[in-house]
């Protein structure tokens, strides 16, 4: 009880608080207690309540860093890569076109093995001008080297930020990392979420160290020269190395934050929800998980057998893990919040990445129906979600369906 | 498979780039009226849009779709029937981008075939450049300056035409030299173009080169790194600063030689160099200064050497040496190493200078001597001139 006489600051030190903040408030909070060197902002929804939060915790006095807004989500991008090859943490993020606008500087920072850590607030990709959420964003850079994760709470969102900088950090990994957060449910719904002590975050988040790649007048290097086909199959084979490493890594730092902070998240790659006696199940990322498990339950009051399986790590995708999952099923619904035009089956990115994982490391190979809802920021109901477990069951008992099928959508 | 002969044309980008491609397309359709099949292309990587560097583009030609088609799928012809060379500088060998080291003008040459050069030098003298090699070949020069022809504005010289109708005498099997007039009078409509192919088919002749003989450098060569050892993060790691380096004679230490990239050597870049006159060097820094590559070494007198491995041959430092006929620029198919002048000139000064009066005699005014334009009209009066040489043969 003596320690309720310390002052706030010193608390917030030594002690875990909990408040009622929002998800960029939540990812705002680890960048403060990560200490982020430098920080570039411009401003598109929904991810600028991310860079209001941020530049309030400056003003406030509460975080010391270079808080840079850019003019445009190029040079926003541009900046922190370069100031991430010159020994500098570093935030940023954007949304939906504004993060398309970067594309440049994306591809490229992979390469230079920049460990930028961004967030994502996801939207739809204009025109129209749309801002709710879809996850084609983020996914633009699915191949090109990056690791992508999608979180569901607040909690993960802050948690998972300062896992992220812990393994982009990594020298065995060394690139760019996008945490994705759903915009309007994540990003601007406040939850009770548990902050960590600034002491322990200390402990688990060490120094970033650049080596002898850092750029500096000490270490005289120079930076992505001209190259042509004389290197740059090298190059490519150096980035996937680090997809190589990066399963094992993630599960390294998870275990470590488990430690540190006694928050368990099990498994890093996905999450399992009432799935031990389940016959079939849905797959999805990001917050439509609130209204599956809703579902779920109510499901399972009717006594169908139903369970839940949320990705949380897209990229790198473990492909083996996941499959051995879900050939425990008898069939697998993926909702998809994106598209993937003209694709195998015509399904989403989700889907085709789980039956691509399922036909190489699956001898059973369960149906696997593909759901696009959601999009554009459209709400998934809990009956949307009944709707699809019916059509996976049907698969189950081996009626045959449509493999892509579009829910909540006016006919 | 049928017959598969490939041609390559060694040239000077960005300069020679358009007519490289000319006579590529030369042969391929003048072939192509003797119904053989065949394309025409430039090595990519090679980046010849860059000012003065060795580039190549190739002919492929073939009896049958199926052999062309077996010449077509590698990236480009590992042995070649004929190579032509535009410039003869370019006998000191090629090297594109540091990928490779220093590679000898007729490295896809098969035994036994010709090299041809447009040249006004005889064969001896272009041997003293040209490596030598194990197996033996032909050696057949075009008389001519180095032409610029088909770039920009740039008149049309029949560089392309004189080629080709060398090449009908030197690879019969490729085209007769009818199927080149059909070509000119067809494709190109100029009759006149016609006589010089014709003129440069009867005049053309070749010598033997017997193994071995020809110019005894040791090749620049080196390893390129696989992946697990290459830096990553696509970097390179700087040079040391480099530092002061001691007279040949006098052993005294001093100056300042900056340390340079040990893969990235110039030699082939360069179609001339800067001739340095020490004694009359004012010390001024200007040429140092202004030298875009960071080429001039301090010497340990203070005057200022220019470093070859280093030199691509621009002349900036010429256009700003104060001195008359300090820095003179002359070119490379004179000189035969890289070797320092200013050692030179510290071991025997009066042979220095007396070796500099006759070299840089055969410099060529200024105001002529460039890889473009210096005044208005330059080309033109260069125009008579080339005529002159080719009608000589």
């Amino acid at each position: 009880m003596a320690t309720l006489t310390l002052p706030v600051e010193e608390r917030k030190k030594t002690q875990e608080q909990e408040a009622l903040i929002t998800g960029a408030e939540a990812i705002a909070i680890a960048c403060k207690l990560a200490n982020v060197d430098v920080v570039t902002a411009y401003p598109i929804r929904p991810y600028d309540t991310v860079m209001q939060y941020i530049s309030q915790l400056v003003a406030d006095g509460e975080m010391d860093c270079e808080y840079i807004v850019a003019e445009g989500e190029h040079s926003q991008f541009e900046i922190v890569k370069h100031a991430s090859i010159c020994g500098a943490r570093v935030f940023c993020g954007s949304s939906g076109v504004g993060w398309m606008y970067a594309m440049e500087a994306l591809t490229v920072s992979p390469a230079l093995r920049v460990p930028m850590v961004c967030m994502v607030g996801n939207r739809a990709l204009d025109d129209p001008g749309a801002f709710g959420v879809e996850h084609n964003d983020a996914l633009a850079v699915r191949d090109l080297g990056w690791l992508l994760t999608w979180v569901d709470s607040a909690q993960e969102a802050l948690d998972t930020a300062l896992i992220a900088y812990r393994v982009a950090e990594d020298r065995r990994i060394f690139v760019p990392l996008a945490i994705s957060c759903d915009g309007a449910f994540l990003t601007h719904s406040q939850a009770l979420v548990k902050i960590p002590a600034a002491e322990q975050v200390k402990k688990f988040l060490p120094r970033y160290d650049r080596g002898d790649l850092l750029l500096h007048p000490d270490n005289v290097i120079s930076v992505a020269p001209q190259a042509n086909e004389d290197w740059v199959m090298e190059i490519r084979r150096q980035n996937y190395k680090v997809t190589e490493v990066a399963c094992d890594v993630i599960r390294e730092v998870y275990a470590d934050f488990e430690r540190t902070f006694g928050r368990k998240y099990g498994n890093p790659f996905f999450e399992e929800y009432m799935t031990e006696d389940a016959e079939v199940v849905l797959l999805g990322m990001g917050t439509l998980s609130t209204p599956v498990k809703v579902a779920v339950r109510k499901l399972r009051e009717e006594g169908k057998k139903v369970g839940f399986v949320r990705l949380r790590w897209f990229r790198p995708f473990a492909g083996p893990e996941i499959a051995k999952c879900l050939e425990r099923f008898k069939a697998v619904g993926v909702i998809d919040r994106d598209f993937s035009f003209g694709s195998p089956d015509l399904s989403g990115v989700v889907a085709t990445e789980v039956r691509s994982a399922m036909y190489s490391s699956s001898s059973t190979r369960p149906p696997v129906i593909c759901f696009i809802g959601g999009l554009g920021g459209r709400e998934v109901t809990v009956p949307d979600v009944e709707t699809m477990t019916d059509v996976v069951f049907q698969a189950a008992k081996g009626k045959a369906q449509p493999l892509t099928q579009w829910i909540g959508l006016r006919g | 498979m049928g017959q598969l002969l490939a041609i390559e044309v060694i040239y000077r980008g960005v300069f020679q780039k358009t007519l490289a491609k000319n006579i590529t397309r030369g042969i391929v359709l003048a072939a192509h009226n003797e119904g053989k099949l065949g394309i025409s292309f430039g090595r990519y990587g090679d980046a010849p849009e860059r000012n003065g560097i060795p580039a190549k583009s190739f002919a492929i030609v073939a009896n049958d779709e199926q052999t062309l088609e077996a010449g077509m799928a590698q990236y480009e012809p590992k042995q070649v029937d004929l190579t032509v060379v535009l410039d003869d500088t370019l006998c000191k060998g090629t090297e594109s981008w540091a990928w490779y080291g220093l590679q000898p003008v007729h490295r896809a040459l098969k035994p036994g075939h010709t090299l041809i050069v447009i040249s006004l030098d005889d064969a001896p003298a272009l041997l003293k450049n040209i490596h030598r090699r194990e197996a033996p070949y032909k050696l057949g020069i075009v008389k001519g300056v180095t032409s610029f022809s088909g770039m920009w504005v740039y008149k049309d010289d029949h560089t392309d035409v004189r080629i080709l109708g060398a090449i009908a005498k030197a690879l019969p099997a490729l085209f007769s030299l009818e199927s080149v007039e059909q070509f000119i009078n067809e494709k190109l409509k100029n009759s006149l173009k016609v006589t010089s192919a014709r003129t440069a088919f009867e005049r053309f002749t070749t010598v033997d080169v017997r193994a071995g003989q020809g110019n005894p450098e040791d090749l620049f060569k080196f390893e390129l790194p696989g992946w697990e050892k290459m830096r990553d993060a696509v970097s390179i790691k700087g040079q040391p600063q480099g530092g002061p380096y001691a007279d040949p004679v006098t052993k005294e230490v001093g100056g300042f030689r900056p340390a340079r990239n040990e893969r990235f050597k110039k030699y082939s870049t360069r179609t001339q160099r800067p001739v340095v006159n020490f004694s009359t060097c004012t010390k001024c820094t200007l040429c140092w200064l202004d030298c875009p590559d960071g080429s001039f070494d301090v010497t340990p007198d203070g005057t200022y050497d220019a470093n070859l491995e280093s030199c691509c041959g621009c002349g900036i430092c010429e256009e700003v040496c104060p001195v008359k006929d300090c820095v003179t620029m002359v070119n490379e198919s004179e000189f035969h190493d890289n070797k320092s002048p200013w050692a030179e000139f510290r071991k025997d000064k009066d042979a220095y200078l007396k070796w500099l009066e006759t070299t840089i005699e055969k410099a060529e005014p200024i105001e002529k001597r460039s890889h473009g334009f210096r005044y208005r009209g330059q080309y033109q009066e260069q125009v008579p001139e080339a005529l002159a040489v080719a009608r000589k043969g």
